[in-house]
């Protein structure tokens, strides 16, 4: 009996020590390397044959040179500080389209909402570098949205839209919106419209209903969406080097361009283990927020 | 103990005076949703201090009458009057009137006391005035040292008492109270019963009780409507309902009966003989109704604790019939014979388990006499 429960619990434990510890172990290894013209493009390489001096000698070799480099070039937390904001802002524009949206879902009759629930889903599948791409198309000079919009009369220049910040907080408010409506939805669904009731019964406008009971017990639902925002915008790659122009700062891109240009796997380790480290703060907080909630169902 | 107010001897029946405004007037109040009427031209009065139960099967309109009332919704035709005013364009948030929702509706994310405070916060009141209402509030209902707890962190029971506390606050002129006990046990549900007629007397609030349970109307009301089809079938104090149901509909859903159809001869003087199988010996009943027939069909319906079981036939006895015991229900304090007689019929008898139940003087398959005197009975015109 014991030995089926340490079974159980030991099962997700080897899988994350299999899936996250020991890749994040590699990659911190690599940060602390020193960069070479070889393959693997770093010193230096574990040799077990060399036995306890061969172990010894590898671990004098590592050091936190990467790290201090990272603080001494000015473009590294400038992409830091530019890949948070972008995230922060995307985040709440994403809540302010995704709210009303989440809302209208529960609010939505039976034998609509599974129609409604498909629809925020159906994007997903399409393949998400294809959607990215497909934003070009509607964002470009040329694109579908200035040829409306000359249409229509409104303005008379092509306005650019791509290849700037704008067109990244347009790609990622699209991409991720799924991601906040669905939390938002599932803690306004359970709410139970006798309560919106009593409230009312209580003296209060709708308006005040809205506010003083909806919108608190949404409260979780909003905070879950938000994060799951926010922590994959923060490293968000495949949308600014897309969308985003030569000006478009953000840390995931940086990242690639140390991996894949400059073959700095050192480097690139070294913002990688820092990126993770910024997200560690979100994500304990995401934690925090779901068991409080889990509590509270109890 | 709730019909009589303790600071007159009087009986409280301001029904019966017509000096008395009623606090409530339903004038020919019909509600449709689409093709289905929900109520059909409705007309009550519901005086102030009153305990009034609406009490009728699910769907017969007693929960859309109250919904009217709190504001949720408007009736189609008809007027509602509160304390003389037409409350039509009164909204719910203004309406003097609270209700106790079925499933509480207390808010999870406020405390105890900051659910009763929700209603007060809404008015004019002070912040001092508000936490002293509040203090009010949670002793009333004995409910001091939860106040900071959330709805989650107590039981059901007291949830119950939180929802009834937030209700009462604001001191509505009429309270409304959706199945208050549906979700409480059957003690709790007993207890509570007592506890609300004692807050009601208390706060001399005018309380409107939707149940479907028919001893919790008849334990806290000051009079019951029943209600079935959107229609008031009988409106009475608990007792002229029990006695004396004006249809074999009300008859049948208040408490047990035994119902025999057969026909009815005036004897003059109220009296009846009621004929109701070939070849027995008719019955004898008294009825001060004007509708029975001077000879048609009637029903004549009989509670299981008005009629005696005896060994042999009673001496004197004007109605009695002989039977086989069938089957015995023990309830504990009492017990339900159902007696088969020659005919088919089953009748239900029910007496007192005054000793134990081993001395217990029947038995199944037991020949006994059934007997009732001839105003035990419930004499209605038609066969229902």
């Amino acid at each position: 009996m014991n030995l089926r429960r340490a079974l159980l619990i030991a099962l997700p434990y080897a899988w994350l020590l299999a899936l996250f510890l020991v890749p994040f172990g590699i990659v911190l290894k690599i940060s602390l390397s020193d960069m070479a013209l070889a393959i693997p493009p770093y010193v230096p390489t574990l040799d077990i044959a060399a036995g306890w001096t061969g172990l010894k000698e590898f671990f004098s070799q590592l050091d936190f040179e990467n790290f201090v480099f990272l603080t001494e070039d000015d473009l590294y937390w400038r992409a830091y500080l530019s890949s948070l904001r972008i995230a922060a802002l995307s985040t709440l524009i994403t809540l302010i389209v995704g709210f009303p949206i989440a809302y209208g879902m529960s609010r939505a009759s039976d034998a609509w909402r599974p129609t409604l629930m498909m629809l925020v889903i159906l994007p997903f599948w399409t393949s998400f570098l294809i959607r990215v791409y497909s934003w070009m198309g509607i964002l470009s000079q040329q694109g579908l949205l200035n040829q409306f919009l000359l249409w229509t009369g409104l303005i008379s220049e092509p306005l650019t839209i791509l290849n700037t910040n704008i067109a990244v907080y347009i790609g990622i408010v699209y991409t991720y919106l799924p991601f906040m409506i669905l939390p938002i939805y599932a803690s306004l669904e359970k709410l139970d419209d006798s309560l919106l009731e009593a409230a009312e019964d209580l003296g209060c406008s709708r308006l005040q209903a809205f506010w003083l009971v909806t919108v608190p017990l949404a409260r979780a639902g909003v905070i879950a969406g938000c994060f799951l925002v926010f922590i994959p915008a923060i490293g968000e790659f495949v949308i600014p080097s897309v969308l985003g122009g030569s000006r478009t700062l953000m840390i995931g891109k940086v990242l690639w361009e140390e991996f894949f240009s400059n073959r700095d796997w050192p480097v690139a380790s070294a913002v990688a283990v820092v990126l993770l480290l910024i997200l560690v703060v979100p994500i304990i907080l995401f934690q925090r927020n779901e068991q409080r909630q889990r509590e509270q169902e109890q | 103990m709730n019909m009589v107010q303790q600071e007159s001897p009087t009986v409280f029946a301001p029904w019966e005076d017509p000096e008395q405004k009623p606090l409530i007037r339903f004038i020919d109040v019909t509600k449709r949703f689409g093709d289905f009427t929900a109520i059909e031209s409705l007309n009550l009065d519901i005086y102030e201090r009153e305990f009034f139960a609406l009490l009728g099967p699910s769907g017969c309109g007693k929960t859309t009458l109250m919904r009217m009332l709190a504001g949720f919704e408007a009736p189609t035709e008809g007027t509602i009057l509160l304390d003389g005013a037409d409350i039509a364009p009164v909204p719910p948030n203004r309406r003097a009137v609270n209700m106790m929702f079925q499933s509480y509706a207390l808010f999870p994310h406020l405390t105890v006391e900051q659910n009763i405070a929700f209603g007060l916060k809404r008015s004019k009141m002070t912040k001092g005035e508000i936490a002293d209402r509040v203090q009010e509030m949670l002793r009333l209902v004995r409910l001091e040292p939860f106040a900071r707890r959330k709805p989650h962190q107590i039981s059901g029971g007291q949830r119950q008492r939180v929802a009834l506390a937030r209700s009462l606050a604001k001191a509505p002129r009429l309270l409304l109270l959706d199945e208050p006990m549906g979700a409480l046990d059957k003690k709790l549900r007993q207890e509570t019963q007592f506890e609300l007629m004692d807050i009601q007397e208390k706060t001399g609030t005018t309380f409107v009780i939707v149940t479907h349970d028919q001893e919790e109307a008849m334990t806290v009301a000051s009079r019951v409507a029943v209600m079935d089809h959107g229609r008031l079938i009988q409106v009475a104090t608990p007792d002229g309902i029990y006695e004396n149901p004006n249809s074999l509909y009300v008859a049948d859903f208040i408490g047990e009966v035994n119902i025999f159809r057969g026909h009815a001869r005036a004897l003059g003087d109220n009296r009846y003989e009621f004929t109701w199988a070939e070849g027995k010996a008719p019955f004898t009943a008294v009825s001060e109704r004007d509708d029975i027939p001077a000879s048609g069909p009637c029903s004549l319906a009989i509670r299981p604790e008005k009629i005696a079981i005896t060994a042999e036939r009673p001496e004197g006895a004007l109605n009695a019939i002989e039977g086989t015991v069938l089957d015995i229900a023990y309830l504990g304090s009492t017990s339900t014979y159902h007696v088969q007689l020659p005919e088919g019929q089953v009748i239900k008898a029910q007496i007192a388990n005054n000793r134990r139940i081993s001395r217990r003087s029947f038995n199944w398959d037991d020949r006994v006499w059934l007997s009732f005197t001839e105003t035990a009975g419930i004499l209605l015109p038609g066969h229902g």
